[in-house]
């Protein structure tokens, strides 16, 4: 049974649809990756599960199962504790993830508190090694800290560390390397990669880049429009991508053995391909 | 660059502490007025009427800053004065700041329904002309310092709840807010503790300047005498009196404007400095 389970979700602004029919699973300890260009859905999909979606979005039909729970089914405050006790958040951007009038060690002490019931000592402690183990030097001088106090790139450790805090089943990462600069990109990626390995924790990681993908994951979903184009083993998926538009997007990637080759766009014939799924899923469904 | 951010620093120190001086010391003679007063402030003396300011040749030094054209002494009642427009500025100030911070706040982040209702409400308020509006209230109350305190309310809470709202609504899209939410906190507690220290400053700064306003509203009220009784003396209802004799007695007209002008940009200047020092970034 897969920790996170979704079923034919649908999801609209207005009468715009922005999410269509999207099924995806994450099994416990897995590492999935959430594929599509901006503005395809992908966070979207993290947000519907976390329970952040803005309010204009609208969720129209479908199941999300957490850990055998049907969050949909459940009330408000339930679904929040549920999804509290449960699942985390590494959030995009590290710059605006901490609240810049708070000292980052209650923020990331609240968690244990809220969760799992800890006293404020236990918490701090525990806040502390886990810092540590984000290889943050003096842990109890930076939960002192104001976040503007600290860069980019230690922000999101302390993010990170914040997210592993009370030892969820589920991490989303949003995009968490799209805000670092490329050096610090990778030591984060190693980052995750080894909590993600220590923890167990299952990781919904969503991202615009395949060499991230190739790196972190082992299977993927390929998202276009809202549309989930395809589902895969991150090997296959490289080997023999299932569909035109990830062989386009494969093929688009940039090449460091080949510096010098011109970038190659997705071809237009492709895209109007996957528009054309979209349309008639959308005229099947009644959206038109 | 660190010479002009001393000097930057240096000055807003100042502007805080002369600002904060003048308020401090106003406060002290409105709580201390009756052992600071050197004359009764409703005792009329028509020998003594329009005596003018110690300098000046023919004053009286038992009326320092002279007598208004009923003889009494302009200094006291200025003192009593202060008390009135404090009284109105500390209540008025922090009911409205109250009431339209968390309707702001509400607004803004939780948005829906809640902010479609305090928004509209906001919108159809502010069509109203603010001093026909208050003295009507005023009408229907009755005078006295409970009704002007309501219509300042009445009047400004919009002013807080527009600005709150869209702070509110600014540090709710930011990425911290959904991380407490998706910790599981219930959303008022993450209201409260993760946007009101964010919109603090503005909030501060809001209600210093709201003092000000409801020190002027209270002015202006009495002005048109329909503030509290007319034998208790406030700063508008000197104003107002002063200008009948403003030819024959100029400092019983400009002596309460002193002082008006002076707490209002008090006020205002305090607000600025504060919202320095709730700032973390700036800290």
């Amino acid at each position: 049974m897969s920790f996170l389970t979704i079923e034919n979700l649908n999801a609209r602004v207005g009468t715009a649809p922005i999410l269509r029919d999207v099924s995806l699973s994450v099994e416990a300890g897995e590492v999935r990756g959430l594929v599509g260009e901006s503005g395809a859905g992908k966070s979207m999909i993290g947000k519907a599960v976390l329970g952040t979606l803005p309010t204009a979005v609208e969720i129209e039909s479908g199941r999300i199962v957490l850990d055998g729970e049907d969050l949909q089914a459940l009330k408000p405050r339930d679904r929040r504790r549920v999804i509290g006790a449960k699942a985390a958040l590494i959030p995009q951007d590290p710059l605006t993830a901490l609240n810049p009038s708070r000292r980052v060690g209650p923020q990331i002490t609240n968690r244990l508190v809220d969760i799992l019931g800890w006293t404020r000592a236990d918490a701090g402690h525990r806040a502390a090694e886990l810092l540590d183990e984000v290889s943050i030097p003096d842990p109890e001088r930076v939960m002192r800290a104001y976040p503007h106090e600290l860069s980019g790139g230690m922000r999101q450790r302390i993010l990170i560390a914040s997210a592993f805090a009370a030892e969820p089943k589920l991490i989303i990462a949003d995009e968490p390397t799209t805000a670092l600069d490329v050096t610090v990109q990778k030591q984060i990626l190693r980052l995750i990669r080894q909590m993600q390995a220590r923890h167990g924790t299952a990781l919904l990681f969503v991202t615009h880049d395949l060499g991230v993908v190739s790196k972190v994951c082992q299977s993927l979903t390929v998202l276009f429009g809202g549309m989930v184009l395809e589902d895969t083993r991150v090997e296959q998926f490289f080997a023999r991508p299932g569909h035109p538009y990830s062989a386009a997007l494969l093929a688009a990637t940039p090449k460091y053995t080949d510096p010098d080759a011109s970038l190659t766009p997705v071809p237009d014939a492709v895209i109007a391909g996957v528009e054309a799924e979209i349309e008639a899923h959308d005229r099947m469904h009644g959206h038109v | 660059m660190a010479d002009a951010r001393g000097l930057v620093k240096r000055r807003a120190g100042a502007r805080l502490w002369l600002s904060a001086g003048w308020l401090v010391l106003l406060v002290l003679v409105a709580l201390f007025a009756p052992l600071l007063a050197p004359q009764d402030p409703l005792m009329q003396d028509l020998f003594a009427a329009r005596l003018p300011p110690f300098w000046a040749s023919g004053a009286d030094p038992n009326f320092p800053l002279g007598t208004d054209s009923l003889g009494r002494d302009v200094l006291s009642r200025i003192m009593y004065g202060a008390r009135v427009a404090l009284s109105v500025a500390l209540i008025a100030g922090i009911l409205t700041c109250v009431i339209g911070s968390v309707l702001g706040l509400i607004a803004g982040y939780f948005r829906g329904w809640p902010d479609v209702v305090i928004s509209r409400l906001v919108d159809i308020w502010m069509a109203f002309p603010p001093v026909l509006f208050s003295i009507l209230l005023i009408a229907v109350m009755g005078t006295g310092l409970g009704s002007i305190i309501i219509a300042v309310v009445v009047i400004d809470w919009t002013r807080f709840a527009r600005v709150i709202r869209a702070e509110a609504m600014s540090q709710g899209a930011m990425d911290y807010v959904a991380s407490a939410q998706v910790s599981g906190r219930k959303r008022f507690s993450i209201m409260l503790t993760e946007i009101l220290p964010n919109v603090m400053p503005t909030i501060v700064v809001l209600l210093t300047l709201e003092m000000g306003i409801a020190v002027i509203v209270e002015a202006i009220l009495s002005f048109v005498n329909l503030s509290i009784s007319t034998d208790d003396p406030t700063w508008g209802s000197m104003i107002a009196e002063g200008r009948l004799s403003i030819h024959q007695a100029w400092w019983v007209l400009v002596f309460p404007l002193i002082a008006l002008f002076l707490t209002v940009l008090s006020l205002s200047q305090l607000g600025e400095g504060l919202k320095d020092r709730f700032d973390p970034v700036l800290r």
